[in-house]
Order: C-alpha cells, then sequence, then structure tokens
C-alpha cells in the first residue's frame, strides 16, 4: 500500500528567520483522494503548497510527491505535479493556444499529442468560446482562473494541487468546477487549499485544517464536526404557563434543563416579547438526542413548546474552534502595522506556544 | 465540467522532463517574442536605431573623415549599448516576479540554468535584430568608397559580445529586484561604470590602470573593433557572459531558500 502515497509531508518545516511558517507538520494523501486543505491567512497553506511543488525548499523535513523526494528529485517531482497557484501564473500577453503550446513544450508532452491535449483541457475548462479573444489579458478575472486551470492539467498529471483554484470563480463556475474536481477525483490525487468552507463539504471527502503552521485536525468533514465536543438545541417557550398562566422564568426553566441532564450549558437568546428562547449545547460524546426528553420535561411542567431544533454542528464552526488563536493572532500583527510585523508575529507565536500545549493534547488525541 | 472528467479518466501522467536544449529553445522563442507582443520591442529597436545613426552622422561630420569608415558607427553603438542593454534586461526576472509567472517557470520541470540560458538568447536574438536594423549604415557608406570589411564583421561580433555581457549583467540585476525600472537604472550604471573604466586611466598609477583597463568593456571592444579577435578580449566576454548567467541562476535557485 505503501506505494498508493501519494503525497507524503515528515517534519516539513519552513522558518523565516525565528518565525516558522509551518512547523514539522505530517500527513500523507494517497492516490484517489481528494483533500482539503483549510487553515486562516497566514496559517501556511499556500507555503506548504509551494513546497510540495518545488517552489519552496523546506528548511527542515522533507516531502516526496509522486515518489519523488523533493530535495533529490525536484525535477521529477514537478513532472507528476500539474499546479495552480494562488495567483494564477499567466503571460497576458499571450494568447489562449499559445499559452498552453508553451507549457506543452517545456513539460515535454509528445508534439503529435499537443493538439489533442490542448484542445482537451480547453473542452474541459470551458474556453472553448473564449478562443477568438487576442489575448489572455483580455479574458475575465473568472476565465483567467480557468486557463490556469488548464494549464495545470494538460500532461494529465496524477497529482494536482491547487491553491485557492475558485477564488475567481461566480457562484455557477464554482460548483461546476466542484463536480469536476470530484469527477476527476476518483482516480487522481488532488489538494486544494480554500476558504470556502461549504465548497470542502461538497467536495473533498477529506479535510486537512492547519493552524499557526501546525496540523490541527485531519479527518472527514462529518467526523471533525462530531469531535467538535457540542450539540446544540434551540428551545423556545411561551412565557406564561398553559394551565395557571403563571410567569415561567429564565431561571426556572435553566435550572430545570440542567436537572434534567448534567453538563448542560444553557444560553438564553434574544426572543419576541412574551416567550423565552434558550440555546442549550449538551456534550456531544453523549450521543444521545435530547429533544425527546427536553419535550418530556415541557409536558410535565405545562410549558408551551413554541419551538425544538437540534442543530447539526457545522465544519465552520470546527475550524473557528481549531483556529481562534491564529486569527487572533492575525488580528495583533494588522494593528501592530507591517513594520513591525515580524516582531509581533514572533510574540504571538511564542504566547500561542503556552496555549498550544493543550491544542497539541487533543490534536494527539484526534489522530489516535 | 464533470461530464468531461469522465471521458478524460485514466490520470496517465503524460510529457516529463524535457532536454535542456528544447527548454532552452522553447523559453528563448517565447521571451524573444514576448518583447514584439507588446510595445516595448519596437520602441527599443526604433531608438536605438535612430540615436545610433543620428550620433553617427554628427561624428562623421565633426570628425570631417575624407575616407569610407564605421569607426564613428561602432563608437557611437557601444556608447548606447548600455542602455539598449538595460532595456532588453529588465523585463527578464523582475516582469516575471511581480506578475507571478515565475511560479509557473519554476514549478514546472525544468532546469533553472535553462530559464536562465532561454531568457539571455531571447534577448539576444532581439539585441541581433536590432544590430540588423544598422547594417543600412555600413551598406550606405560602403557607396562611398571602399570598405574594408574586417573592422565591419569585427565591430558587429565585439558590439554582440559587449551586449551579451550588458545582457548578463542585466539579468542578475533583474533577478534581484521585482521592479523594472529599479533594475533598467542600476543595469545602466553598472554598464556605463564599466564603459568608462578605461576613460579615467590618466589620473591613476600604472599598476591599477592595467588592472581597470582590463575591465573595461570599451577595451576590449575597441580592440576587437579593430578587425583583430584576441584570445584576451574573447576570454574577458566570455567569463562576464558565464559568470553573469551563473549568478543569475544562482539567484533564482536561492529564491528558494529565503
Amino acid at each position: 500500500m505503501a506505494t498508493d502515497v501519494m503525497i507524503e509531508a515528515r517534519d516539513l518545516t519552513k522558518a523565516y528567520g525565528t518565525y516558522r511558517a509551518i512547523d514539522k507538520l505530517n500527513f500523507s494523501i494517497r492516490r484517489g483522494e481528494v483533500v482539503g486543505f483549510l487553515g486562516p491567512n497566514g496559517a501556511g497553506k499556500s507555503t506548504t503548497m509551494r513546497i510540495l511543488t518545488c517552489f519552496l525548499a523546506p528548511s527542515s523535513g522533507t516531502a516526496i510527491v509522486g515518489g519523488n523526494d523533493v530535495f533529490e528529485d525536484p525535477l521529477g517531482a514537478r513532472s507528476v505535479v500539474g499546479y495552480l497557484p494562488q495567483r494564477a501564473p499567466l503571460y497576458q500577453e499571450m494568447g489562449i493556444v499559445e499559452y498552453l503550446q508553451f507549457v506543452a513544450q517545456l513539460r515535454a508532452l509528445p508534439p503529435s499529442e499537443h493538439k489533442a491535449r490542448i484542445k482537451k483541457v480547453i473542452e474541459i475548462t470551458g474556453l472553448g468560446d473564449q478562443l477568438a479573444k487576442d489575448s489572455i489579458g483580455d479574458l475575465s478575472k473568472g476565465y483567467q482562473q480557468r486557463v490556469g486551470l488548464a494549464q495545470a492539467l494538460l500532461h494529465d498529471p496524477p497529482i494536482l494541487i491547487l491553491d485557492e483554484p475558485t477564488s475567481d470563480l461566480d457562484p455557477i463556475e464554482k460548483a461546476e468546477f466542484i463536480e469536476y474536481i470530484k469527477a476527476i477525483g476518483r482516480d487522481r490525487t488532488v489538494m486544494l487549499s480554500t476558504h470556502n468552507l461549504a465548497e470542502v463539504e461538497a467536495s473533498c471527502p477529506r479535510v486537512l485544517i492547519v493552524s499557526k503552521g501546525k496540523l490541527a485536525a485531519d479527518g472527514a468533514p462529518n467526523d471533525l464536526a462530531n469531535r467538535s465536543g457540542n450539540a446544540r438545541y434551540v428551545l423556545e417557550i411561551d412565557g406564561k404557563k398553559r394551565d395557571s398562566k403563571t410567569e415561567v422564568s429564565v431561571d426556572t426553566l435553566t435550572k430545570a434543563l440542567k436537572e434534567m441532564s448534567s453538563g448542560l450549558t444553557v444560553k438564553t437568546l434574544p426572543s419576541e416579547d412574551g416567550s423565552i428562547e434558550v440555546q442549550i449545547l449538551a456534550p456531544i460524546e453523549s450521543g444521545k438526542d435530547l429533544r425527546r426528553e427536553i419535550f418530556g420535561l415541557c409536558v410535565d411542567k405545562s410549558w408551551t413548546l413554541l419551538e425544538l431544533r437540534r442543530e447539526v454542528v457545522q465544519l465552520e464552526e470546527v475550524f473557528r474552534e481549531l483556529t481562534v488563536g491564529d486569527q487572533k493572532a492575525g488580528a495583533r500583527i494588522e494593528k501592530a502595522g507591517v513594520a513591525k510585523a515580524a516582531a509581533a508575529r514572533n510574540a504571538a507565536n511564542a504566547e500561542a506556544d503556552k496555549d498550544e500545549d493543550s491544542d497539541e493534547d487533543s490534536d494527539e488525541e484526534e489522530k489516535e | 465540467m464533470a461530464e468531461q472528467a469522465k471521458s478524460t479518466k485514466s490520470g496517465v501522467l503524460r510529457g516529463g522532463i524535457g532536454s535542456p536544449l528544447a527548454n532552452i529553445w522553447t523559453i528563448a522563442k517565447r521571451e524573444f517574442r514576448a518583447y514584439f507582443n507588446g510595445p516595448m520591442g519596437y520602441i527599443v529597436v526604433t531608438m536605438f536605431t535612430l540615436f545610433v545613426g543620428l550620433l553617427f552622422f554628427f561624428l562623421f561630420g565633426t570628425l570631417v573623415l575624407r575616407r569610407a569608415t564605421l569607426q564613428p558607427l561602432f563608437t557611437s553603438m557601444s556608447a548606447l549599448l548600455p542602455l539598449l542593454c538595460a532595456a532588453l534586461s529588465m523585463r527578464s526576472f523582475s516582469e516575471e516576479r511581480q506578475r507571478g509567472t515565475i511560479e509557473l517557470l519554476i514549478t514546472l520541470p525544468v532546469r533553472d540554468s535553462d530559464v536562465v540560458v532561454g531568457k539571455f538568447l531571447g534577448a539576444m536574438g532581439v539585441l541581433f535584430l536590432t544590430l540588423l536594423a544598422t547594417i543600412t549604415y555600413p551598406i550606405a557608406l560602403s557607396r562611398m568608397g571602399d570598405l574594408d570589411s574586417g573592422p565591419v564583421i569585427g565591430g558587429y561580433i565585439g558590439i554582440l559580445l559587449g551586449g551579451g555581457a550588458y545582457i548578463a549583467i542585466g539579468m542578475v540585476i533583474s533577478s534581484y529586484m521585482k521592479d523594472q525600472i529599479s533594475s533598467f537604472i542600476v543595469t545602466s550604471l553598472l554598464g556605463y561604470i564599466l564603459y568608462f573604466m578605461d576613460k579615467t586611466l590618466i589620473f591613476l598609477p600604472q599598476s591599477v590602470s592595467s588592472v581597470l583597463e582590463y575591465l573595461s568593456t570599451d577595451f576590449h571592444f575597441k580592440s576587437i573593433a579593430r578587425g583583430v579577435i584576441d584570445t584576451r578580449n574573447l576570454v574577458y566576454f566570455g567569463s562576464v557572459i558565464t559568470g553573469g548567467l551563473m549568478i543569475a541562476a544562482r539567484s533564482l535557485s536561492s529564491r528558494r531558500w529565503s
């Protein structure tokens, strides 16, 4: 099975002075996996992708891409990867076909195949009706992104590394693109970074979340959501009891709920006049659906139930929870200004390292 | 897109790693075309030919030379060469970095040396074309009397070699600078320092002046333009070009480690 591993990062580290853009990253991706690579800005996503495509060299550790070590055989590694950087690397003055021809030549595609392959990728990326345009610079952003993608697909690579491939696409194009990634992902390895969590849930059976240069989570979006710790219920009842018309206070409600099941957190939500609305957070490991019990409680106490729903924890929340320290550090850096950015980041990192001890523990649990 | 994906199923890798020669040729061709895809190439060629012409006839007139000689032509060309070459080399890497296309070039299965040599040859192609445009001057002059072909051929070879040296230096500068204009200014400054180096020798002691003389581009150029091609001159231009290209390639790969 070892040969099935297409991308492997071993203790991958990239340091700029004392600041570590990525810090001992370990993961492996198999053939046929579509993996979403998530993290807030500055978490190290692009750096990792740039190392895997040999644009940057790691400071320590190594990566194996399609069986080629990025240190020992960078050309071999580059030849098996199709890469779309965050900013599509286009020569604006060239025509679409001319540009693809240039890439085909440097990828050493047999000349007899050039025409057919270029035609194919133009068809796949829906660029056919844009060929009349003189140069790539005349295309809209979305189409330019497609040209970038066409370039990455040209040599039919077994590994695709796409850095925010959908950032310049409109919603319809995005949806099409996700379908396409799902389809080609069956027999290829695709690693794509994005900010859009809905996209990841739709297209990636597995996600890697990086935060502050470290791997914060690795798993299926659903599993990660379930591991996040809490299930959320929203309950709304009428402010007056059904029979006696006596008022129900928030305290009574909270107390009754906590008595019903231990470990609950109850928070009051803003509600309409005459009703009480609360959010109930229950630890997920109990695995129990509390709706029946809550309904039973309302019946016992003669409360009029206006609304009761259980909310599935979204990947977005998991993401926020895992990367919250990172975002705070980012905000602090913005305040510190550009000149002091490096110093501030170091400070934030040092501070975060302390907090991280507990994070790391939970990471290890997750890996297990 | 999705339906089409099914038909591309297989994931069989096509292509691989191209030979250095093939890659250099592909990159040089693109580079050469890029100059003429925008106004850049046309402006550079026209300006150079025009100024060389003006300077040539001005010098020719003031010197009142009564024989058919091309010396004033080569003097004016070599004086304007640092500017021309700075304009040709400023975009080589600065532009790629500015636009982010360097990320494509470096992540394609292409050696750094292929990129550097390809870009150098592309710029040399434009230089060659520019020189071709000035060939009307010797043709016009040959009608005035017998033109000795030795110094003409020597002059053109000298200009090509000197231009190669300036372009190689410009590529080093461009590989360190993101801004084309700064790259242009620094390269032309360096070019003129090398050009004027043998013209300040009267103020210096003999030991220093002979070293500086050897370092000056114009000293070697004048020697070749006499129609005598000496190995000393070839070694000089050869080392500046090779050295420059090696440093540019080094700078390209060192970006990875930064």
